[in-house]
């Protein structure tokens, strides 16, 4: 089940998204299977031979009220460093002629902000951050490439987000970060979790050869 | 511990179990078998628990010995297994002797086919599942799929294992059909009446770009109202997406967990299995029923499925 705390994408809504999923967290309800979170809404995967939508409906509506409550959850600074442009950032020249910006415009902007990982989707440790500039905001490709190296930096509309491994997508890549996005062997096994704050710093190609793990 | 030797690797042999559900908040599907139902009788036919580790092949099998014997249980696909030239009959165990191997072929019938093997393969647990998560390479055998010289630990040999047998009549119910059954999905009303109608009556065909993450369909194009940008959102297992361009997508066991294309219609619970049997170029329908009807049908299949007296003969 789809629960929607909002109808745009922004603080207000996902500070109710946060909310609701550590209230879930703390006190797991026993039919919910899986919660994914996003901008504006938790999708509840839950046992259908134990309960029915409407139960469903009425247990949630019910725990989010006192959620609404609760108080507002710490943030953490993550950085991460970017090498724009070149075979790395295909899509950055196309981003800048769609908006008509130059390449080094589109880079100001994409660094200027600090911003807020919304969720975790798509692939193991994918951060949808926000929010993007509006100067920058681009539509996602047509179609998406069948692969997009692990590491690269693309625009979505208004979203920014980092590929954790090589996977087909859709969004327009603007440059590469040398880090490890997601490892099993780490705790936590994903660089960015939901409700973190993140900054992009620019590095040179010689610079991102060098911290790229050997 | 005994040990599965990998000879030929077919042409996609993953280690799958029932897979990781709950770690949305990480952004990891579930993965898992593709024929959840094949694994489960598989394995309860060799009286393993149902979610015991097994082998899934796609189209093509591979060849595997055992040096130390195992007793084995194929399911799901019949893709012609044979020892020593003769064939291994499906969904009843078997004994393979030490120093034997399976050796099989393509598939004479669906898409995946499961050598279920008494006490499981041996796999580390990633998140609690020993299934391989081929996207992210994390889980199963090195997050990968089985290659030629790969050895695995599997479970010893069993010398009193019954000769359980399916009832007759239980795989007649259970078996993957090409109509797939579909609930409204949470932005049907984004698409035009005749997309709608379209879905339900029309004919589409799997593409060969299909995978374990998602089932990319041909056929006729599905029209938005608008070209309103979604905002992304959970996408659960067997949400059919359509992209701007109007093909339909449906997201399967190693899929996206969210997507920012509006979901037309969701495969319903009890023919999620029907979906993991499909082949590239098969044929398929959709038929809308309503959420209380689905609910009914997974509640019956889970009550078949949870019964070993309706199961084994």
């Amino acid at each position: 089940m789809l629960v929607y705390l909002g109808e745009e994408i922004g603080a207000a809504a996902h500070e109710r998204v946060v909310r609701l999923l550590r209230l879930l967290q703390s006190e797991p309800v026993k039919w919910i299977r899986n919660i994914q979170p996003a901008y504006c809404s938790l999708l509840i995967t839950f046992d259908a031979a134990t309960v029915d939508h409407a139960e469903v409906r009425e247990t949630i509506s019910g725990l989010e009220k006192h959620a609404k409550k609760s108080p507002a959850a710490k943030r953490r600074l993550v950085e991460v460093p970017v090498c724009y442009g070149g075979e790395f950032g295909p899509d950055l020249e196309d981003v800048g002629e769609q908006r008509g910006l130059t390449a080094e415009k589109v880079v100001e902007l994409h660094i200027a902000r600090t911003y807020h990982a919304y969720f975790l989707g798509f692939a193991p440790g994918f951060a949808y951050l926000g929010d993007v500039a509006e100067e920058i905001a681009t539509p996602r490709l047509e179609t998406p490439r069948k692969e997009v190296a692990a590491g690269s930096v693309g625009i979505a509309g208004r979203q920014t987000a980092i590929y954790p491994f090589a996977t087909p997508g859709g969004w327009r890549l603007i440059g590469r970060t040398p880090l490890e996005i997601f490892r099993k062997d780490r705790e936590p096994m994903g660089l960015i979790a939901i409700g973190d704050q993140v900054k992009f710093q620019p590095i040179t190609r010689a610079e991102f050869l060098a911290m790229r793990p050997a | 511990m005994s040990q599965l030797v990998v000879e030929a690797a077919g042409l996609l042999t993953t280690v799958q179990d029932f897979g990781r559900e709950g770690h949305g908040v990480l952004g990891v599907s579930a993965s898992g078998a593709a024929d959840a139902v094949a694994l489960r009788l598989g394995n309860l036919l060799l009286e393993n628990k149902a979610g015991t580790p097994a082998l899934e092949m796609t189209l093509t099998g591979g060849t595997f010995l055992f040096p130390d014997g195992a007793v084995i249980c194929l399911a799901g696909a019949n893709f012609g297994a044979q020892v020593d030239g003769k064939a291994l009959e499906l969904w009843r165990p078997h004994a393979i002797l030490p120093g034997k191997r399976v050796v099989f072929g393509p598939t004479k019938d669906f898409a995946r086919s499961y050598m279920c093997v008494a006490s499981g393969i041996g796999v580390a647990e990633f998140l609690g599942s020993a299934s391989t998560h081929l996207l992210s390479g994390l889980g199963g055998w090195e997050g990968r799929a089985l290659r030629k010289g790969d050895v695995l630990p599997i479970g010893r040999l069993e010398k009193n294992i019954r000769r359980r047998r399916l009832r007759a009549g239980v795989l007649d119910g259970l078996k993957p059909g090409k109509t797939l059954r579909v609930t409204r999905g949470p932005q049907s009303d984004w698409f035009l009446e005749e997309a709608r109608e379209t879905l339900v009556g029309g004919q589409f065909v799997v593409s060969e770009e299909s995978n374990r993450m998602g089932l990319r369909l041909d056929g006729p194009r599905l029209a938005a109202r608008g070209n309103a940008e979604m905002i992304s959102e959970g996408a659960p297992l067997g949400s059919i997406q359509v992209t701007p361009s109007g093909q339909a997508i449906i997201l399967f066991v190693e899929q996206q967990t969210t997507g920012g294309y509006p979901k037309i219609a969701n495969v319903i619970a009890a023919d999620l299995h029907c979906v993991g049997q499909l082949r590239p170029r098969d044929a398929i329908r959709f038929e809308e029923v309503s959420l209380a009807e689905a609910r009914l049908l997974w509640i019956e299949r889970q009550k078949l499925l949870g019964s070993e007296e309706r199961l084994f003969a």
